[in-house]
C-alpha cells in the first residue's frame, strides 16, 4: 500500500497543524482505502487521492445516438459501454461475468435461464434499478416500432417473466446458447423512457444509465462529455472526467497527440511503428499490441463455376502469401488467419495449421482441376476458357487495397488474371453483395464475443440480405452449428466449434487472410492499465492518475 | 425595374422546383439505401429486421408517393427527421451554421481586405516586380491543396512553435474561462481556418479586380481625365475604381450560397463542424432527409444571390436596364 504522495504546499500544513490532527487524517485515509485494497485483486491500490484528471479520446467518427439499443456504429458504442450496464458483461479472459445480474442458473435443459439481479444498483437519477427496467428494455427490443438492429437475439425468446422486484425467468423456443451473451445487452431506465416515442426522444442525446460514467454534454461532431458517477455500485471510477473528440482526419489526430492534445486514441500500423518511434512519444505515450476482434478474408461467390472445384480454391490458398500481405499491408502488426474463430476465443483451434505459400503446389492442383496455360500466353486457360477474375472491395479501406494489390500479383504469377473493382460501402453491398453479382471479394467479419456463427456459415442463410453470400454449404457444418447453439456446456461447445473450424478451412469458402492487431496509443500519466485478450477498456474504472501528474486541474466537477 | 424585378421573382419558383426535383430522383436512384449504414454485415441483423426498418424510414412506398409526401412537408416548412439519428433536420443545420457563416464571412472580409488593394496596386503597376510576385503569390494560394497547405502550418504553429491550437474551435476547458479568454480562445482557434481559407480565395477577387481595374483606367474617360490634369489620385480612387468594383459585386451576390456551404477537406482537417461535413455524412449516410434540407437550402440561397447580384448590379450601374 502507498503512502499518499505529498506536495510542498501540504507540507507546511502539516508543519502548522497538530501531529494529533495528521494522525487523524491519515487513519482516516487508511480506512477509507481498506475496501478497495481488499476487492482489488489486481495487484495495485490506489488512495482516494487519485481521483480527478480528465482523459481526452481521439475519434474519427461522432456517435450518432445514446440510446443503446438503436446504436449500431464504435462510437456510439463506446459511449453507450461507460453509461449503461448489461446483465452480464466479459472479463479480461473474455469469460462472461455478471454485472447488473448476482447471478443465473440455466434450467430445463438449456431452454430457461434465471437470472437473479444485483439489489442496491440506482439509475443516475437516483431511482432505484429493478427487473422491470430489464423487462422495459426486453420489450422494446421486439417492438417492431423500434428501429434496432438488435432483435434477431431476443425474437428466440418464447416467454420472459418478472418473478420479483430482482428476478428474471427468460424461456426460449429451443435452448440458445448465445442467448445468455446477448444480455450484455445495455439495459435502459423504464421510468424515464417509459412515456418517449423511442425513435425520437431526446434522451437520445441525454442518457440515463447506471454505469460508472454520467453523461453531461454533447456538441454534435465536436466532443461529447462524462463526468464520473460517484455512486456506482462497483466503486467510483477514478477519472473524473471523459471527453470524447470529434477529429475527423488522421493526419489532425496525430498532430494532436503530439502536441498531448489527446490522450488516448488508435495508431495505424505505419503510426504505431515507425512515427511514434521518436525519444518524445517514449517518453509521454504508451503505446499497446493487442488483438482485434475481425479477420480479413478473400471470399469466392461458390455458385460461380470457376470456384466450384475445391482444387481451385486451395490452389488459390495455396498460391497467397498471406505473411507477405501482412509485412506489406500491416507492416507485420497482424497474425495469420486460418478460420473462422479468433486465436482469444476458446473456440479457436490450434491444430488448423495455415497452408503454406507454395506456388508450384498451386499450379500442379490446378493443373488436376484442367487449368494449363495450353497456348502459351501466360494465362491459364481450361476448354477455351481463360483463368481470370474480378476481387471487388470498398472504398475508402487503403488496407484492403493494398492486400487486393499483393494477391492480384502473386496469382499473376501463377496464370491468373485477376482485376479489383473498388466501389463506395453502400452501393457496394446493395447492389453487388445482396444481389451476389461479385466473383470473389475482400472484405473483413468483425465477430462478436461469443463464438457463434451461425448466421455466416449455416446454408440456409443465402437469401437476399443474409451473410452467408458465399453461399457455402457443408450438411455436417449445419448440424454442427446448430448443436454447438443449442449447447450451454462450454466444453461441449468448443468441441463442435473445433469441428466446425476444420471442416470450413479444409472446405476452404474462402482464403482466410489475417486477423489484424488493434494499436491503441495512451499518454502515460495514466497508470493501472491492464492490456488482457478482452482488449484494454475493460478495467478503466480502475485507471488513475497520481495527484502530481495530473494534468486537467483548472476542469472541475461541477455539482 | 419593378415589373422586371416580379418576373424574375416568378421566373426562381419553377426552376426552385425543378432543381429540387431533379435532386430528389438522382439521389434516391443512386445506388446504396439509407438502412444499409446501420445493418450492412452486421451478422445479428436479419433481412427482416432489415426490411422492417426500411418501412420504418418510410423506403417501402413508390418514388413518387416519397416525393409527395416530402415536398407536402417542405411546404409547411418541415424538413423532416435525419436518418442518422432521427433529428429534425432543421435543428441539426442550425447547429451548424452558425460556425460555417463566423469561418466564411471573416475569410470574405480579408480577401476583400487584402485582395482589393492587391488587385488595384498590381493594375497600376503592371508589369513590375510587385505585380509578378503578388500575382504568384495569389496563384500559388489558388493551385495549393487547401489540406496540404493547412497541414504544414498546423505542423508549424501547432507543434514546432505551439502558438496556435491545432483543431477545433475551443479549448478542452472552454466552459471553465471567463468571457474574455473564451473570445481569445475563440480567435486563436479560428485564425489557421481563415487564414488558409481566405489565402484560397484570395486569386479570384485580387485577379477580377486587376483586370476591373486595367480597362477602366485604359478607358477614354480615364485618360480625358488625366488630360485634363484631374490629381492622379482623385482619377483612380474616386473615378476609375468606382467602376473597377462593379465587377466585384456581381462575384459578392454569387458567393452569398458560399457563406452556408461549408468544404468538406477543409472542415475535417480543421476538426470543424460545419456544413461541409453535415452534407457529407449525410450522402455518405443516404439521409435523403438532410442532403435534401441542405440542397434546399442551397438552392435558396443560390437563386437568391443571383436575383440579387442582378439588383444590385442594375442598381450601381445606370448604364445597365433591363429590357424585356
Amino acid at each position: 500500500m502507498r503512502i499518499p504522495t505529498l506536495n510542498p504546499s501540504n507540507y507546511k500544513n502539516y508543519q502548522t497543524i497538530g501531529s494529533f490532527f495528521v494522525f487523524l487524517i491519515a487513519l482516516s485515509i487508511i480506512f477509507s482505502c481498506l475496501p478497495f485494497c481488499l476487492i482489488d485483486n489486481l495487484g495495485y491500490c490506489q488512495e482516494s487521492e487519485n481521483y480527478g484528471d480528465t482523459i481526452i479520446v481521439g475519434s474519427i467518427g461522432d456517435a450518432r445516438t445514446l440510446i443503446p439499443i438503436l446504436a449500431s456504429d464504435s462510437a456510439s458504442g463506446d459511449i453507450c459501454g461507460l453509461i449503461f450496464n448489461g446483465l452480464i458483461k466479459y472479463d479480461r479472459n473474455i469469460n462472461i461475468i455478471p454485472d447488473l445480474a448476482e447471478s443465473w442458473q440455466i434450467k430445463n435443459n438449456g431452454l430457461t435461464i434465471l437470472f437473479k439481479l444485483k439489489k442496491g444498483v440506482f439509475w443516475q437519477d437516483g431511482a432505484p434499478f429493478n427487473a422491470r427496467d430489464v423487462e422495459f428494455t426486453y420489450k422494446k427490443l421486439i417492438d417492431p416500432d423500434v428501429k434496432t438492429p438488435y432483435s434477431g437475439d431476443f425474437e428466440k425468446i418464447k416467454s420472459f417473466n418478472v418473478i420479483d422486484d430482482y428476478t428474471i425467468e427468460v424461456t426460449y423456443k429451443e435452448p440458445f446458447s448465445p442467448g445468455l451473451a446477448s444480455w450484455g445487452m445495455s439495459i435502459m431506465p423504464r421510468h424515464a423512457l417509459e412515456k418517449e416515442d423511442f425513435n425520437k426522444t431526446k434522451i437520445s442525446r441525454s442518457p440515463i444509465g447506471t454505469g460508472p460514467y454520467k453523461f453531461k454534454f454533447w456538441k454534435s461532431q465536436e466532443k461529447i462529455v462524462l463526468e464520473v458517477n460517484k455512486d456506482y455500485f462497483e466503486g467510483r471510477a477514478n477519472i473524473d472526467r471523459y471527453i470524447y473528440r470529434i477529429i475527423p482526419d488522421q493526419s489532425t489526430l496525430f498532430l494532436e497527440l503530439e502536441v498531448e492534445g489527446v490522450d488516448y486514441t488508435g495508431l495505424t500500423p505505419l503510426q504505431h511503428l515507425r512515427q511514434t518511434d521518436s525519444k518524445f512519444f517514449k517518453n509521454t505515450f504508451n503505446k499497446f499490441r493487442l488483438p482485434s476482434f475481425g479477420y480479413a478474408y478473400l471470399g469466392f461467390n461458390l455458385k460461380n463455376p470457376l470456384f466450384q472445384d475445391l482444387r481451385v480454391r486451395e490452389a488459390l490458398d495455396f498460391a497467397i502469401d498471406k505473411n507477405e500481405i501482412i509485412k506489406g499491408v500491416h507492416l507485420g502488426l497482424a497474425r495469420v488467419c486460418t478460420g473462422p474463430f479468433l486465436p482469444e476465443s476458446w473456440a479457436y483451434n490450434e491444430s488448423v495449421l495455415p497452408r503454406k505459400f507454395d506456388p508450384k503446389h498451386a499450379l500442379e492442383l490446378l493443373k488436376e482441376a484442367g487449368w494449363q496455360d495450353r497456348d502459351g500466353d501466360g494465362v491459364l486457360d481450361k476448354n477455351n476458357q481463360r483463368f481470370e477474375f474480378t476481387i471487388m472491395t470498398n472504398q475508402g479501406n487503403d488496407q484492403r487495397k493494398a492486400a487486393a494489390e499483393i494477391i492480384q500479383k502473386r496469382l499473376k504469377d501463377i496464370g491468373i488474371n485477376v482485376k479489383i473493382k473498388i466501389v463506395e460501402w453502400s452501393a457496394f453491398i446493395s447492389e453487388f453483395i445482396d444481389k451476389r453479382k461479385f466473383e470473389a471479394v475482400l472484405l473483413a467479419w468483425s465477430l462478436g464475443r461469443d463464438p457463434d456463427n451461425y448466421d455466416i456459415w449455416y446454408s440456409g442463410k443465402t437469401k437476399e440480405g443474409e451473410f452467408n453470400f458465399l453461399s457455402y454449404s457443408n450438411p455436417e457444418v449445419d448440424s454442427l452449428l446448430i448443436d454447438a447453439r443449442r449447447t450451454f456446456d462450454q466444453e461441449k461447445r468448443r468441441a463442435y466449434y473445433n469441428k466446425i473450424h476444420e471442416l470450413i478451412f479444409s472446405d476452404t469458402p474462402c482464403v482466410f487472410l489475417y486477423v489484424p492487431d488493434s494499436l491503441p496509443i495512451i499518454h502515460k500519466r495514466f497508470k493501472g492499465l491492464d492490456p488482457a485478450p478482452v482488449g484494454l477498456g475493460y478495467n478503466f474504472i480502475k485507471w488513475f492518475v497520481s495527484l502530481d501528474e495530473q494534468k486537467y486541474k483548472r476542469i472541475r466537477i461541477l455539482e | 425595374m419593378i415589373s422586371y424585378l416580379i418576373k424574375r421573382i416568378f421566373i426562381l419558383i419553377p426552376l426552385f422546383f425543378g432543381i429540387i426535383l431533379i435532386s430528389f430522383l438522382v439521389i434516391h436512384l443512386a445506388p446504396g439505401k439509407p438502412t444499409g449504414i446501420q445493418t450492412d454485415l452486421n451478422p445479428k441483423v436479419s433481412m427482416e429486421v432489415r426490411k422492417r426498418l426500411e418501412k420504418l424510414y418510410g423506403l417501402d412506398k413508390p418514388l413518387i408517393v416519397q416525393f409527395k409526401d416530402w415536398s407536402f412537408r417542405l411546404i409547411r416548412f418541415d424538413f423532416g427527421s435525419s436518418f442518422i439519428d432521427d433529428r429534425p433536420v432543421w435543428d441539426k443545420i442550425k447547429e451548424r451554421m452558425p460556425i460555417t457563416i463566423l469561418i466564411n464571412l471573416l475569410s470574405l472580409l480579408l480577401i476583400l481586405i487584402i485582395g482589393i488593394p492587391l488587385g488595384v496596386k498590381s493594375a497600376l503597376k503592371q508589369g513590375s516586380l510587385f505585380d509578378k510576385t503578388s500575382s504568384s503569390v495569389v496563384f500559388l494560394g489558388f493551385a495549393m491543396p487547401t489540406f496540404w497547405l493547412a497541414l504544414l502550418l498546423m505542423g508549424l504553429l501547432g507543434v514546432h512553435l505551439r502558438i496556435l491550437p491545432i483543431s477545433g474551435i475551443k479549448s478542452i476547458d472552454f466552459e471553465f474561462l471567463n468571457t474574455g479568454s473564451k473570445i481569445v480562445d475563440i480567435a486563436r482557434h479560428l485564425a489557421l481556418p481563415v487564414f488558409v481559407s481566405a489565402f484560397g480565395g484570395l486569386a479570384g477577387i485580387s485577379r477580377y479586380m486587376h483586370q476591373g481595374m486595367l480597362e477602366v483606367i485604359n478607358s477614354d474617360y480615364c485618360t480625358a481625365a488625366f488630360a485634363r490634369g484631374l490629381p492622379k489620385n482623385q482619377v483612380i480612387y474616386n473615378h476609375a475604381l468606382r467602376n473597377a468594383l462593379i465587377p466585384i459585386i456581381t462575384i459578392l451576390g454569387l458567393s452569398i450560397p458560399g457563406l452556408i456551404g461549408g468544404s468538406v477537406i477543409f472542415e475535417t482537417i480543421f476538426a470543424i463542424p460545419g456544413m461541409g461535413r453535415l452534407f457529407f455524412e449525410g450522402v455518405m449516410a443516404r439521409d435523403y432527409p438532410m442532403i435534401m434540407g441542405l440542397l434546399v437550402l442551397g438552392s435558396i440561397f443560390t437563386l437568391l444571390g443571383n436575383l440579387l447580384a442582378d439588383i444590385a448590379y442594375a442598381w450601381v450601374d445606370p448604364r445597365i436596364r433591363y429590357s424585356k
